[in-house]
């Protein structure tokens, strides 16, 4: 079971200012180890946030986003107590899903 | 107990410290743990650093500010290590020069797995040179225009493979290294650097 | 980490058209705000929620966790723990910093050896370290509060004394000794800024941003790192973890950075 992620969301103006950050190594599939041999890709494709049934934001990533990802955005039509619930999917199949409740403006 | 409480005393002054920490219990202390915390890498580089040659050891005790007459034995007895190429000729090629200068490999522990590539200088970790290099060092002086504004004549040429050879024969204490003494870089190595720093065509001289 | 320096580079040299001289402000502004850009989502975080997670499991022979040890406050006080170290401590009568008092932690509450305990210091790609993780939950607990590292009992005395001349200490084929970086105001290697150690500005300012989440190693890096890690730059061999002349030099040091504010964990290059 991949590390959990570690979400904030709270209310900014009208908007909803979300930050999350994401335990993935992001291997590209370029790099070497030490005896020389290519580390296989292994990295995050998709990510979608749900709130209130309707997916909010949905991303696909490649090898360019690095370890550890982190991503900050906002969307409209939350409010303080709503939940979000945050996926990922990576290139092995491995998935991941962690909630967070919308906090007051912070 | 009371010279040590002079010594706190003194180390607490942080500029302006010139009387020397004496031989004391402090120092013997130091050697002795740090002999114990070295104890499961690589042997042969323990070797090299478990003691200190006598200008290491005086540098350390003097906090790299010597008085002056110990700065003054301490150039002296560097300026007579320097071995300048027995046919005279000191400037190599500054193309290799700028390898040298970018090159920081050597002498590292992980380095030991690549025996027979040769070390770098890493002169770019301490010095400007080269204008199109912007990612350089402020812990020596800008080398940039070095050449330019002092010719390549011979007295320049031995200065600077002097100098690169063993920085103290002119500064007592200097944080450079010693890399012709130390053998960290060939005399053909020193002589490309040197070329680096005073060849007219060189990129550090436009 | 040469890649990194030539990105900032680049930005640089675009706010540069003419051949600098020693300009300082401009790559110096860049940096800063390259800084800034990372400064949101630190990676450490992930290694702060594992850490906690791993205080409070059973492991070893003992099945216990770490919620007894006594990091200098009393037995299981994290809070404000790392704001008091290194010190001396009596039930093994020497001065220790964070890292050593975890080993002595997991030897005598969770019955692990002590060579099982320092086996695995330093996380790399797909090994996590647990004490690398416990480290920097343990430092965390006292973010934003003041550093007060004790500077009284003699055995602290003398491990500053001899902190202080192991930083003096010049050796090995490069001439190095922590001065050759760390003794002077406003220098710096390659583009990374160099704190002056000995000057409590710059010391109160840097030392407690330590465990930090470091770009370039992909994951968090405490301070017995960062001195093994200098000691590999200075053309030593490999630093023993947790010895005692790693503890020594903290111990100097941490006088110095006496009165800053922890920040850690940190975010550097």
């Amino acid at each position: 079971m991949p590390d959990p992620m570690r979400i904030r969301a709270n209310m900014a103006g009208d908007k909803v200012e979300v930050r999350v950050l994401m335990a993935h190594e992001m291997e590209t599939g370029l790099r070497k180890d030490a005896s020389g041999k290519p580390v296989p890709a292994h990295f995050i494709q998709n990510v979608s946030v749900d709130h209130d049934g309707k997916t909010v934001l949905s991303a696909q990533w490649g090898t360019s986003i690095s370890k550890n990802p982190f991503l900050h955005f906002r969307f409209k039509g939350g409010k303080p107590g709503d939940k979000i619930k945050i996926t990922w999917v990576d290139n092995k199949g491995e998935t991941r899903s962690d909630e967070a409740t919308i906090a007051a403006a912070s | 107990m009371r010279s040590a409480a002079l010594f706190v005393a003194c180390a607490a002054l942080v500029a302006g410290c010139t009387t020397p920490p004496p031989e004391n219990d402090a120092r013997r202390e130091a050697q002795a743990a740090f002999e114990r915390s070295f104890t499961h890498g690589n042997k042969e580089m323990f070797a090299r650093v478990v003691g200190q040659d006598d200008v290491q050891a005086l540098c350390s005790r003097y906090r790299n500010r010597p008085p002056a007459d110990v700065a003054e034995r301490i150039q002296k007895s560097q300026a007579a290590t320097i071995v300048y190429p027995a046919d005279g000729k000191l400037m190599g090629d500054w193309r290799q020069g700028e390898k040298i200068a970018e090159d920081g490999f050597g002498l590292r522990f992980t380095d030991t797995n690549q025996p027979n590539r040769p070390n770098g200088g890493n002169c770019y970790a301490c010095h400007q040179l080269a204008p199109h290099e912007v990612s350089y060092g402020t812990l020596g002086p800008s080398l940039y225009r070095f050449g330019r504004t002092r010719g390549s004549g011979e007295a320049i040429q031995r200065y600077v493979y002097g100098k690169v050879y063993n920085s103290e024969a002119f500064t007592a204490c200097s944080g450079m290294p010693r890399f012709g003494l130390h053998q960290v870089l060939t005399p053909e190595q020193i002589r490309h650097v040197v070329a680096l720093l005073l060849d007219p065509e060189s990129p550090v001289n436009k | 980490m040469r890649a990194l320096a030539a990105t900032v580079g680049a930005v640089a040299l675009v706010f540069c058209a003419s051949v600098p001289a020693q300009d300082k402000d401009v790559t110096q502004r860049e940096i800063e705000r390259y800084r800034e850009l990372l400064a949101e989502g630190n990676p450490a975080d992930l290694a702060e929620a594992k850490g906690e997670e791993l205080w409070k499991t059973k492991r070893g022979p003992k099945q216990a966790s770490l919620e007894r040890c006594d990091l200098g406050l009393g037995a299981g006080v994290v809070k404000g723990a790392y704001a008091r170290l290194p010190r001396w401590f009596a039930d093994t009568d020497r001065v220790q910093d964070l890292e050593s008092r975890l080993v002595t932690c997991m030897v005598t509450l969770q019955g692990f050896t002590e060579d099982e305990a320092k086996k695995n210091p330093f996380s790399a790609p797909g090994r996590g370290s647990p004490i690398e993780d416990i480290a920097t939950y343990v430092a965390g607990a006292s973010k934003g509060m003041k550093f007060a590292p004790p500077l009284e009992h003699p055995k602290e005395l003398e491990a500053f004394r001899t902190g202080e001349e192991l930083f003096y200490r010049r050796a090995g084929p490069h001439d190095f000794s922590c001065a050759t970086c760390h003794g002077d105001n406003g220098k710096r290697i390659r583009l990374q800024d160099l704190p002056k150690l000995t000057d409590p500005k710059e010391a109160q300012k840097v030392f407690t941003t330590w465990p930090a989440y470091r770009v370039s190693q992909g994951s968090v890096r405490t301070m017995q790192h960062r001195l093994y890690d200098c000691y590999w730059q200075m053309r030593h061999p490999q630093l023993d973890y947790v010895s005692e002349a790693s503890i020594d030099l903290q111990v100097f040091m941490a006088k110095y950075a006496s009165g800053g504010t922890v920040e850690a964990p940190g975010l550097k290059r």
